[in-house]
């Protein structure tokens, strides 16, 4: 975090920074730091990622310490710290998804993709993350790729993903 | 018989694009919000609530209408209505069908609940996973104010409301109502201490209700009909219909509306409902009310300890207090057959509950880390019998211990499960062998349903 002087500065496309703008009207005069998670989803909306440059920049537009969007940053499991590949898949490994089935249906998805836990697929297709409870139990197994939920999972299934997302 | 069961929140969701405002309006709906700011002040608004006996639906159950009258309203402060839409519980999905399904019943509940308490900026905070419910509220909110109910003087009434959608960034603990705040401020997740209560000190330090996205979505319900009628429904001290997030080894899981009071038999075999087991099994244990709730053997579930059936009503699933009941909670009501081990469950929403300690408090970041670490080793065939009471010791040193409900929250999964699966917990330490081959299925003497 220190050398970042010498990386390129990241900015908002000129649409991402009228939403920002728009953003920042939804709180009171004095308290636009309520911007910072969502500013954050924007960020890795644009650039797949949370990079350090990218959260300077944030810091910037809301008027307050890198730091300060750093320690939220970190707290929370949705923002990436460091590069993923193209599709993160965030899969439910919570209770009621596995005795649905879960850990077959996910020990599958790894091997089809040759990543674990944590993991980028050599091609830097697929980054897989376990997570938490996804309110959606009682269509599980389920994983979320960016925006959009997949469930009920089987075997059959997650090949069909896979494979269409591989084209 | 389905065509008489009271239907507050699903009685439009079967139609045909009713995400949309004008085939919601066309259905009849914000007729509540012409009433309410047409011919009601705000205080009967909340009279009405009070009446109904509607019991927040997030987890803790407390009457809707006192607390709203609790919002303490300072000259010249302006106060604030947060819907909690975090639902981050295990076993709870219900208001994420909701919000998708129909967003205009939250949006309009939202409106008249402004109205109630006197707040003219209002969020609907909303876990970050589900960005595209987010952008539905979006959309659906563009479109109210299109028709002008929302935005300055509606409907001619001089009342002013601004409503926006807030996405969380991924972390339980902001379903607790001050962490929820303390993240909508743009900080990390921590729960504050209480008091002062939010309904003093809220968001930005103005008095503050928060509320769950199916206890504002009923309050249109209430405007339109009345606090009586919909105290006229449901049983006792559980007034009204409560939505119901079903998961787990049933042939039907989804969301349901149930009127409080049905009998837990009933919701779980009849074909009106979750239509029963999956064919070939039997009912284990269940986990009636979201994760942190205590898990219950099925024979206790369907029947309280003097006998009679148990009810899906507050009382009822409570009855006997923890050494037989267990609680509402969120409503996820999980239900597992005879394949699933109550040791490697209790082990999974420990090591959440683990994940999930914002960390603040010692009993709570370390005693949820212990309990992780022991369950594992008890599940993995490493566990010794001494590890079993240590579990009830760390839980009880856990429980009433921390800032936040989320101590208790992890302690009593552990509690319960040893309370009433004590011997799958033994065999486990006894047969690691047996116990740790895949598919391995406990035959001890519990009673399966
Ligand atoms: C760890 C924890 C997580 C919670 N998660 C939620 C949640 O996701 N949604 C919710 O409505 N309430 C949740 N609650 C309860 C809230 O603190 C609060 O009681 C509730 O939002 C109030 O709304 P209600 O009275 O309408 O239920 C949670 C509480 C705790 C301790
Ligand atoms: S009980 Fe746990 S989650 Fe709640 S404030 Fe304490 S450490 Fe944080
Ligand atoms: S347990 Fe997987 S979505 Fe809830």
């Amino acid at each position: 975090m220190i050398e970042t002087s010498d990386k390129p500065r990241i900015e908002f496309t000129p649409e991402r920074l009228e939403r920002a703008k728009e953003l920042l009207t939804h709180y009171p005069e004095g308290r636009q730091k309520s911007a910072l998670l969502p500013l954050l989803h924007l960020l890795q909306e644009q650039e797949g990622w949370t990079p350090t440059e990218g959260m300077d920049y944030i810091a910037e537009l809301l008027g307050i310490q890198p730091i300060e969007v750093y320690e939220v940053a970190t707290f929370y499991t949705m923002y990436h710290l460091e590069p993923v590949g193209k599709h993160v898949i965030e899969y439910c490994r919570t209770g009621p998804c596995m005795i649905m089935g879960g850990e077959e249906v996910y020990a599958h998805l790894k091997q089809k993709i040759g990543a674990q836990d944590g993991e980028t697929s050599a091609d830097q297709l697929f980054t897989i993350k376990p997570v938490e409870c996804l309110a959606a139990c009682g269509w599980g197994p389920c994983f979320q790729i960016r925006e959009k939920y997949y469930t009920h999972l089987t075997i059959e299934k997650v090949d069909e993903i896979i494979d269409e997302l591989r084209k | 018989m389905t065509s008489e069961r009271p239907k507050i929140l699903t009685d439009k969701t079967h139609i045909p694009g009713i995400e949309t405002f004008d085939v919601y309006r066309k259905n009849g709906g914000y007729s509540a919000v012409e009433k309410a700011l047409k011919t009601m002040t705000p205080d009967e608004v909340v009279e009405e609530v009070k009446k109904s006996g509607v019991r927040g639906r997030g987890g803790a159950g407390f009457p809707m209408g006192m607390k709203w009258s609790f919002l303490a309203k300072p000259e010249g402060v302006p106060r604030y209505l947060v819907c909690n839409g975090d639902e981050s519980e295990p076993g709870t999905f219900k208001d994420h069908w909701l919000m998708k399904t129909i967003p205009h019943l939250l949006i309009e509940g939202m409106i008249v609940s402004s109205y109630a308490l006197g707040a003219n900026t209002s969020y609907i905070y909303v876990r970050g996973e589900l960005m595209y419910v987010v952008r539905i509220l979006e959309k659906a909110i563009a479109e109210a104010k299109a028709a002008g109910f929302l935005g300055k003087n509606i409907l001619g009434s001089g009342y002013d409301l601004e409503l926006y959608v807030q996405p969380g960034g991924g972390a339980y603990i902001c379903g607790e109502e001050t962490a929820l705040l303390e993240s909508l401020e743009g900080k990390r997740g921590n729960p504050r201490n209480k008091p002062p209560f939010p309904a003093v000190k809220g968001l930005y330090q103005c008095p503050t209700v928060v509320n769950n996205v199916e206890s504002i979505a009923t309050t249109s319900w209430i405007v339109n009909n009345g606090g009586d009628a919909y105290a006229a429904i449901g049983i006792g001290r559980s007034t009204g219909t409560k939505l119901i997030s079903a998961s787990g080894h049933l042939k039907k899981p989804g969301v349901y509306e149930i009127p409080l009071g049905l009998p837990v038999q009933e919701f779980i075999y009849s074909d009106e409902w979750c239509g029963g087991i999956r064919d070939g099994h039997h009912l284990k244990a269940v986990v009636a009310g979201g994760s942190s709730v205590p898990i219950l053997p099925a024979a206790m579930l369907l029947k309280t300890a003097s006998g009679e059936d148990r009810l899906m009503s507050y009382e009822s699933l409570s009855d006997g207090g923890f050494a037989t009941g267990t609680m509402m909670g969120s409503g996820g009501f999980i239900a597992m057959d005879e394949t699933a081990c109550v040791v490697k469950n209790t082990w999974n929403f420990s090591r959440f509950y683990h994940h999930e300690s914002c960390g603040q408090c010692s009993p709570c970041r370390e005693g949820t880390g212990w309990m992780e670490k022991v369950l594992h080793r008890i599940e993995h065939g490493h566990g010794s019998m001494h590890d079993i009471d240590l579990l009830v010791d760390v839980a009880k040193k856990i429980e009433g211990n921390t800032i936040c409900p989320l101590g208790d929250a992890a302690a009593w999964p552990v509690a319960s499960a040893i309370r009433h699966f004590r011997d799958e917990f033994e065999w486990h330490i006894t047969h690691p062998q047996e116990a740790t081959r895949p598919g391995a299925i406990f035959k001890g003497h519990m009673e399966l349903v």
